[in-house]
């Protein structure tokens, strides 16, 4: 952090500026000035909330697919299938049980098998060969959501919310002061938060794990180089297996996270493989707190556009991509 | 070994059939929006399409009818491409498309390029369709989006008493001509329309959207649709909302009053207006309620089809009717087919149609609220019922053509 200060003054100057700026606009009672320029505060603080909300699902489907990529140089383009047959999964389970958290429980469990089926029966036997890799699991996707949708129909899928977590709690954020001078505080939807918190509980532990355990100390060192860790002795397979399927276990729950505050249908496969890709792209390959900028600046600029500029918002995604791949091509927080 | 010998046996015995009944064959392309947001619209249009075949068979004097599917995804391209396919490729001769509003218009645009062709709109709604340039080619036995919003805007306001409202549409052709006819009415009444949000076709976060509208409007009317719609009405309640809504013609259907969860349950009392009403007592919408649901088993189908599947049938119904008319002679062009089809009055479950001067339908439209049947199930109940509704609204030609293209701001909130 200092180091970045020391070495770019100038940039170090706008963050902060920015960061003083965007909190102002969240805490502050908004001047009338300002809310006929841009609208009600009310509008204003529920699309940051959404945005960084929606970057919490993002990440949770993102962070799979760059773990796996960093470790095993494996473009798995079949990850949405994951996400999307986790959902299903969740789907399934919580009508069968009318257990939220059961539910997250088992996608996690049978999309990490279907990770280890994938790894085992398909990676292991193309080790290295990026181009074959993804081609087949471009295949690979194509077949899993003609099954899905063979098996699961058109329809689209909503993973009942558990009733503690319907209706919105008011947040201790003023929106606006009543004539009387009372204030008004922000109400947002409970589900949300709760599946916002679990997102950043998961990144800290990944982080954790990544940078405090063993394992982690094996799969860092993989990164960097794979040959020389096993030539160690590191049963290195075994821990691509372990990769693979908690990568593809990420992408099971946030399959159900996404069933739970948006919805499943066939074609949301391809919708959050492009995501997660943007994402690792504009955070960097591989990259865990990459994934997590990558993941909450997508979503902001999605949820942000979708309010103030509603007819390009779609665009805003991709102009951010272009940017940062004419700008930092490795992506923002890449190490090489 | 046995399973290729067996293999073989059903491919010689498929050939041999086919000499059998070597008879002539009328090819008939059929598009669904069988992929992407209106998934369960297009799935529910080919139900109709099915209930039209088993009500009505597939013989056209010593002819058969053959269907061939292509599936679309509500884009253009996706409904052009589908077409092309159909025509250059499986050689139909008639078809049977589009579901969707921007799909309507670009089909009509390709319908000119093959002017010996004929094209039976299936389902889609757009104004411009068949108002402006229309295809000479091109038959539309369903009313367009505009036409279907009639009498919801006199209810709200002279019932309801609803005076200031806001709407949400998806950001497309049919939904501009839906919000087209509400505002026309509404405001023609003396209402007020404060505030028009358009989201893009399949949006899954509405949270924003939603945090955006307004607190001080009387109602909100949503126009949306398919999987749009569902994940609407599940944020809204996550919201906790409790604003009074209105309904567009797809967004108070079957296809989201059947959807799964109790996100649907914020819609009981909606008003809305559309071609049809789940619980209209004629007896010839009875009959092909129950034809619908004989036809398929209770967990793939609606409890009562919905407007897709009830456009389907009629077009359907309105090409083997016109087909029999000319004992299935598609010569020079197709013209005495397509002369039978221009002038052919069907008796249409939801009341009946036929074609104005450009080929579009004037037929019965329901103002509706929505009920729940006691047993968890929505459905829509009629509030009134308005025959003869033509695409100009009832309004004077030279004034209608005055009001404008429904765009995302046309039509002015103002009386005409």
């Amino acid at each position: 952090m200092s180091r970045f200060v020391e070495r770019h003054p100038a940039w170090a100057l706008i963050v902060i500026i920015a960061i003083a700026v965007a909190l102002w606009l969240i805490f502050a009672v908004w001047p009338p000035g300002l809310e006929e320029a841009v609208g009600r505060k009310r509008v204003f603080l529920n699309a940051v909330f959404n945005g960084i909300t929606l970057g919490g699902l993002y990440f949770l489907v993102a962070s799979g697919f760059t773990l796996i990529f960093g470790l095993m140089r494996n473009v798995n383009l079949a990850h949405g299938s994951l996400y999307l047959f986790g959902g299903y999964v969740g789907y399934a389970i919580s009508t069968a049980t009318g257990s939220w958290v059961l539910s997250f429980i088992v996608a996690f469990i049978l999309t990490a098998l279907v990770g280890v089926l994938l790894q085992v029966i398909v990676f292991r036997r193309m080790e290295g060969q990026d181009l074959r890799q993804t081609m087949v699991t471009i295949g690979l996707s194509i077949v899993f959501a003609d099954l899905m949708l063979w098996a699961c129909g058109g329809d689209f899928y909503q993973v009942q919310t558990p009733n503690w977590l319907i209706g919105p709690v008011e947040l201790p954020l003023i929106t606006a002061i009543k004539s009387s001078g009372e204030p008004v505080y922000l109400r947002y939807p409970m589900v949300r938060l709760v599946i916002f918190a679990a997102s950043v509980i998961i990144g800290v532990a990944m982080w954790l794990a990544l940078n405090r355990t063993r394992i982690g100390m094996i799969i860092r060192a993989g990164v960097d180089d794979r040959d020389i860790l096993a030539a160690t002795g590191v049963r290195i397979q075994l821990v691509f297996v372990l990769v693979f399927a908690f990568g593809a276990g990420l992408a099971g729950i946030a399959g159900v996270v996404g069933g739970t505050f948006q919805s499943l249908s066939p074609g949301e496969d391809i919708r959050f493989l492009l995501a997660s890709l943007v994402v690792v792209i504009v955070g960097g390959m591989g990259s865990i707190p990459g994934a997590a900028l990558g993941a909450l600046i997508i979503g902001l600029a999605e949820q942000l556009g979708s309010v103030y500029i509603p007819t390009y918002a779609i665009v805003v995604t991709f102009l951010i991509m272009v940017l940062v791949l004419a700008i930092r091509p490795q992506g923002l927080l890449a190490r090489r | 070994m046995s399973k290729c010998s067996v293999g073989l046996l059903a491919l010689s015995s498929l050939f041999l059939s086919g000499a059998a009944i070597a008879q002539e064959k009328i090819k008939v392309g059929v598009t669904a929006t069988l992929e992407g947001t209106y998934t369960v619209l297009g799935e529910d249009g080919m139900r109709g399409h099915q209930t039209a075949l088993n009500v009505l068979g597939k013989k056209i004097g010593d002819k058969e009818l053959e269907f061939i599917v292509a599936s679309t995804d509500a884009t253009p391209d996706s409904a052009v491409r589908a077409v092309r396919k159909l025509i250059e490729q499986d050689k139909v001769q008639i078809l049977l498309s589009p579901l969707s509003g921007d799909e309507g218009i670009a089909v009509k645009n390709f319908a000119k390029t093959h002017p010996e062709l004929t094209f039976i709109n299936a389902a889609s709604g757009a104004q411009e369709t068949t108002y402006v340039d229309p295809a000479p080619n091109f038959f539309r036995y369903n009313m367009d989006g505009a036409q279907w919003q009639v009498g919801l805007g006199k209810y709200a306001y002279d019932e309801k008493k609803y005076r200031k409202i806001a709407t949400v549409g998806e950001d497309y052709s049919f939904i501009y001509t839906q919000v087209f006819g509400l505002v026309l009415e509404f405001c023609g009444a003396g209402g007020q329309v404060t505030n028009r949000q358009w989201v893009p076709l399949g949006t899954k976060d509405f949270a924003s959207v939603i945090a955006a509208l307004p607190d001080d409007v009387d109602a909100i009317y949503l126009g949306l649709g398919g999987a749009d719609a569902v994940n609407f009405l599940n944020q809204y309640q996550q919201a906790g909302g409790k604003a009074h809504l209105m309904g567009g013609s797809i967004m108070i259907d079957q296809t989201i009053l059947s959807s799964k969860g109790n996100a649907k349950n914020a819609l009981i009392g909606t008003i809305a207006a559309s071609g049809q009403a789940d619980t209209w007592e004629d007896p010839g919408w009875q009959k092909f309620v129950k034809a619908y649901q004989d036809a398929f088993p209770p967990n793939k189908r609606f409890p009562s089809p919905s407007l897709l599947a009830t456009n389907y049938y009629d077009s359907t119904m309105a090409l083997i009717l016109a087909l029999r008319e000319v004992n299935g002679d598609l010569s020079d062009n197709q013209s005495k087919f397509k002369a039978a089809l221009a002038k052919i009055e069907i008796d249409a479950p939801n009341g009946k149609i036929k074609l104005d001067s450009n080929r579009q339908a004037i037929g019965t439209n329901f103002v509706t609220e929505v009920v729940d049947d006691g047993k968890g199930a929505l459905f829509s109940k009629v509030v009134k019922v308005i025959p003869n509704v033509n695409q100009t609204l009832g309004y004077d030609p030279a004034v209608f053509s005055k009001i404008g293209l429904p765009s995302r701001t046309v039509p002015e909130c103002k009386k005409y």
